[in-house]
């Protein structure tokens, strides 16, 4: 595949890449509670140079901890599409992988693959820190061997994302007082 | 010889600044019993950060983050570093302050012109903060070089061949280090880049390589602080010693840090403008009346 060509540059930046993943978490699902126990002193995630990040442009993870309803999923796309390339997200517990307890509400949507490309995701409800741990571990082998290109997806396919995106939301755009 | 030494003074500054910004992390984190990330973190981070594809905000934007680099570049080529000096003669105190102001005009100006709510609110407080600390810091410092009767940094250094301005004026030395915690924006003054309140603050706009060179302005701005505070409290030193003392002034306001919470950004000023400044006062009245150990 085209998209798995990398020069010696962009192989040498993938290691540091993997090595200072910072994170933007979108905690509206109820798996952001797993998030503390793996950030603070009992699993330390520090300790593989991630960490949390407040904004968008400065974050590598777009990490997406459960349901997302219609109203939410308008601003993750706007926050997906503001990171920087390469960027990379996770789809934490069961509602992002097929909608969960959630699979038949009118409000949430069920797979979170069709609206943004999900490089890895974590089944369970929820998944334990130790699964956390275990999903970025693989997700930096992943870049490291160059596998972790959702990003370049999403560029290849837009027409097919923004169609999905569509369908499900009418419109992608937000009115609200922070987004006119 | 004058280009070998601004390059020696650079990469001490990039080398030791890096890997010191590391081992506060390392600190900190077993401070809260954790294993925390290795001593080189901030190396990646860095380099991963310029390697990344971000967007400009346009024109003001960039050419503020250049001149924040640029200006905080041009003061570290300035300051002292234990006995290397890169322009002998040239390393006033007064040079020294005023062109720091340079990258902290640059930064506001660039993170501004980002138009981001969150980073103009950054700004305010950070420049609302630099009133805060400036004068006592000034006041004290304005004592030393009465006492020296010099604004020359390696001057005010080697005038302190019996003992060190700290035990010579310990009130203005425990003012300087409270407003040397300010400006390294540490807790519990780092109400401007405050991640929790408001994004980090001025940083909230930046992506990628503007990141990694706001990481290193960040850094040599620590330098050209922390430097200060050592030539002029610290005693007569050379490289290495400059360096041992550099680190243990580092390493001290980091453990103050790990252990604080933050400070609102009137607090800060309310703080600085009672206690620091009084006792800046207090300290010159000692300078004018001759009590000086
Ligand atoms: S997967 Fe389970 S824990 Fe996670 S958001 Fe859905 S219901 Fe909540």
């Amino acid at each position: 595949m085209s998209t798995n060509e990398r020069s010696i540059w962009e192989k040498i930046a993938d290691q540091l890449r993997s090595k200072s993943l910072w994170m933007l978490h979108y905690c509206t699902g109820c798996g952001a509670i797993e998030l503390p126990p793996s950030m603070t002193s009992r699993f330390d995630m520090e300790r593989f140079g991630m960490g949390p990040m407040a904004t968008p442009r400065q974050a590598d993870i777009l990490f997406i901890t459960g349901y997302l309803s219609a109203k939410t999923l308008r601003r993750v796309i706007y926050t997906y599409e503001q990171m920087p390339e390469p960027k990379y997200v996770i789809g934490f517990g069961s509602c992002t992988l097929n909608g969960g307890i959630y699979y038949d509400s009118y409000a949430t949507i069920n797979r979170l693959d069709y609206y943004i490309p999900v490089d890895l995701y974590i089944a369970g409800c929820m998944p334990r820190p130790e699964a956390l741990l275990e999903a970025f571990n693989e997700l930096m082998r992943m870049i490291r061997k160059g596998e972790a290109n959702g990003w370049k997806r999403y560029k290849e396919n837009y027409e097919w994302y923004k169609q999905n995106q569509l369908r499900s939301l009418g419109e992608v755009f937000i009115h609200d007082e922070f987004h006119e | 010889m004058t280009v070998l030494r601004v390059i020696a003074v650079l990469l001490t500054g990039f080398f030791v600044g890096l890997t010191l910004e590391g081992i506060a992390r390392k600190i900190m984190a077993r401070v809260q019993r954790r294993y925390g990330p290795p001593w080189y973190q901030n190396f990646i981070d860095v380099f991963k950060a310029l390697s990344k594809r971000g967007i400009s905000h346009g024109w003001i934007f960039d050419f503020g983050i250049l001149m924040a680099l640029g200006g905080v570049i041009a003061t570290l080529a300035f300051v002292p570093l234990g006995d290397l000096v890169a322009f002998p003669g040239l390393d006033n105190i007064f040079i020294i302050v005023y062109l720091f102001a340079v990258g902290a005009l640059g930064m506001a100006m660039g993170m501004v012109g980002s138009g981001n709510p969150n980073a103009s609110i950054g700004v305010a407080r950070a420049l609302t903060q630099m009133l805060g600390y400036e004068v006592p810091y000034l006041v004290a410092i304005a004592g030393v070089l009465y006492y020296y009767k010099t604004s020359s940094v390696s001057g005010l250094m080697m005038a302190q061949q019996d003992t060190w301005t700290l035990f010579k004026m310990p009130i203005g030395g425990i003012v300087a280090f409270i407003s040397l915690l300010g400006m390294l924006g540490k807790k519990p003054f780092d109400t401007p880049i405050a991640p929790a309140e408001i994004a980090s603050g001025p940083m909230v706009e930046l992506s990628a390589k503007y990141m990694g060179l706001l990481m290193l302005m960040h850094t040599f701005s620590i330098f050209v602080e922390i430097s200060l505070f050592v030539d002029i409290f610290l005693g007569i030193s050379n490289y290495l010693t400059f360096l041992l003392k550099f680190t243990v002034v580092w390493i001290i306001a980091t453990l103050i840090s790990a252990v604080l919470p933050r400070f609102r950004i009137e607090q800060v000023v309310k703080f600085y403008w009672k206690v620091p400044l009084s006792l800046a006062f207090v300290q010159v009245l000692f300078v004018l009346l001759g009590w000086v150990f």
